[in-house]
């Protein structure tokens, strides 16, 4: 080994921590800023050094340095406009669009690469098949997440039986990749199979599905790089490949323990209705207290502690600014106020944080499932908007869609205020028991209305 | 097994536990950002499509390669500007 190749090494292995030491500053919010600097700080070494490594070894020709050099010149751009010109609530599609793209451009490496040994068939195969299929997956759950796709399951016939021809059919390709030479024709193949896959797979998953399955797709990427490394036998690609897969396939299991359903039932798909399910007036079956936005103000603004749940609603209606601005009213009033956030609150693991993040809700009021339950009992108000399944107390007895999922306790505080544009069913297509309860009053509005009426009446009624 | 084939699945075994390690302990708070972060990680896919640049001579490979270099460079720089956009965000109560 050559003294360029020892440093090229060494270079790499101090990449390989910064990712490392990156992720692990991503612990508290005081700090994740500075983790995230530091694992882009050890990327640009990366790419850095592998400059290096090209001009050293001569061997790249012109025509695939201006290839490589504007591929990468116009990706840099198309990422970064994108990521300056997001809206928060629009964050969990360009996260899965990004994924998509690197676990595209991980497929590309393993059908561009003439393997040289089995050991590198085997790991180009599942490269390209886990890379196609997230590439494909993670395309439409994107655009489901944009609106662009109906985010309602999409049902195809004989779905299952098409996906288990295609699990064949991958199958064979791979043994004749692997066994036979069967060369690039096959690996196309592998790889037209795998994005076929792909998008059976997603269709039929729902929205509120959507923080396991963007989960799942982030641990696949994470595996195909790794996959692309073992190819290249590039040690930085299969250490960042692995951390990544370990870190999708933890958010993967919070959400599906969080939803209390098994992963292989959410990927079966088919549950549930989806996003739009704003049906007006449902049942009638259950009385409902009504509240006028006056009084749920006043009752707000003599309460010792509201608790804040926020949902799915509140983002849709990108209503984060007034609740955050509701919560400052209050908090300057002397009232004590905290957010309470369901782990699948939202599109994506995280997503209500970032939200009211954006709107300046210091870190310290915004709580998870465990922290919330115990304070329920001492809150005189919980304001819940925009949120559904994950507080219907129904999930608490057996022998119904949301049995066993754990919840925000919000019945258990001292009186319950829910802003909902209508009785419309959540996710789970069932009557959320909380409506009925004698100490909860609805106010019908839209989110972003509602809690805008409240700060309203909270400066008129309440001075 | 070759020794080099035994050491690349020595590294992914060892990444994959201290990725457990590490990342089991971030906060339901940080998810997205944490999920953001990973992907951008994940644009390290970028060196191996440089390193593939390499070993292309033909015009297939050349179309093949400007796309991967365009997938994989909107996924690195996209990924670390967004995270970072959103970790800005994440204020304490004392500052403003």
């Amino acid at each position: 080994m050559s003294a360029f190749d020892t440093v090229v090494h060494l270079v790499y292995l101090a990449c390989a921590s910064a990712f490392v030491v990156g992720l692990h500053l991503m612990n508290a919010p005081a700090t994740a800023r500075r983790g995230n600097q530091v694992s882009a700080a050890g990327m640009g070494l990366a790419i850095l050094t592998t400059v290096a490594v090209l001009v050293e070894g001569g061997r790249i020709n012109a025509y695939a340095a201006w290839a490589l050099g504007l591929g990468t010149a116009a990706g840099a751009v198309a990422g970064l406009v994108a990521a300056r010109v997001v809206r928060m609530t629009a964050m969990p599609q360009l996260v899965s669009l990004f994924n998509a793209v690197g676990g595209g451009a991980a497929a590309l490496i393993a059908l561009g690469e003439h393997p040289a040994s089995t050991a590198a068939e085997v790991t180009g195969v599942l490269d390209v098949l886990i890379g196609a299929l997230t590439f494909s997956g993670s395309l439409i759950a994107s655009g489901k997440l944009a609106g662009r796709v109906p985010g309602r399951p999409i049902v195809v016939p004989r779905g299952r039986l098409i996906s288990f021809g295609l699990a064949v059919v991958a199958a064979v390709l791979a043994v004749l990749v692997i066994g036979f030479d069967g060369g690039a024709p096959a690996l196309w193949g592998a790889a037209a199979t795998a994005l076929a896959a792909g998008v059976l797979l997603t269709l039929p998953i729902g929205g509120a599905d959507m923080p396991v399955v963007i989960s799942l797709l982030n641990a696949c990427t994470g595996t195909a790089v790794a996959m692309a490394g073992f190819v290249l036998q590039s040690t930085p690609l299969i250490i960042a490949g692995a951390l990544v897969g370990a870190a999708g396939a933890i958010l993967t299991k919070l959400m599906a323990d969080a939803m209390n359903r098994p992963i292989g039932a959410i990927i079966a798909g088919d549950y549930g209705t989806g996003d739009a399910v704003a049906v007006a007036a449902a049942s009638g079956s259950a009385p409902v207290r009504e509240i006028t936005a006056d009084d749920a103000a006043i009752q707000l603004a003599y309460a010792g502690r509201v608790v804040i749940v926020p949902g799915y609603g509140l983002a849709a209606a990108q209503a984060q600014h007034e609740a955050v601005a509701l919560a400052q009213a209050l908090t300057e009033r002397g009232v004590e106020v905290t957010y309470a956030i369901h782990p699948v609150a939202g599109r994506m693991p995280g997503h209500m944080n970032v939200l009211l993040a954006e709107a300046n809700a210091p870190y310290e009021q915004l709580a998870d499932l465990e922290e919330s339950n115990p304070g329920f009992p001492r809150t005189d108000v919980a304001l819940v908007v925009g949120a559904n399944d994950v507080t219907n107390p129904a999930a608490r007895r057996p022998g119904n869609p949301v049995s066993g999922m754990p919840i925000l306790d919000v019945d258990r505080a001292r009186s319950v205020i829910v802003i909902k544009r209508s009785l419309g069913h959540g996710y789970a297509g069932i009557d959320n028991e909380l409506y009925a309860e004698p100490r909860t009053a609805m106010l019908f509005a839209d989110a972003k209305a509602g809690l805008g009426a409240l700060l309203a009446g909270l400066s008129t009624y309440a001075k | 097994m070759s020794p080099l084939l035994l050491a690349d699945l020595t590294v992914f075994t060892l990444g994959l536990l201290v990725g457990f390690e590490v990342i089991s302990k971030v906060p339901a708070t940080l998810h997205t950002p944490l999920m953001s972060g990973a992907n951008a990680v994940h644009g390290v896919v970028l060196v191996g499509v440089m390193l593939l640049a390499a070993t292309i001579s033909t015009p297939a490979g050349y179309a093949l390669l400007a796309v991967a270099a365009f997938f994989a460079a909107m996924n690195v720089a996209g990924g670390y500007v967004v995270t970072d956009r959103m970790l800005a965000m994440f204020r304490s109560r004392g500052r403003s």
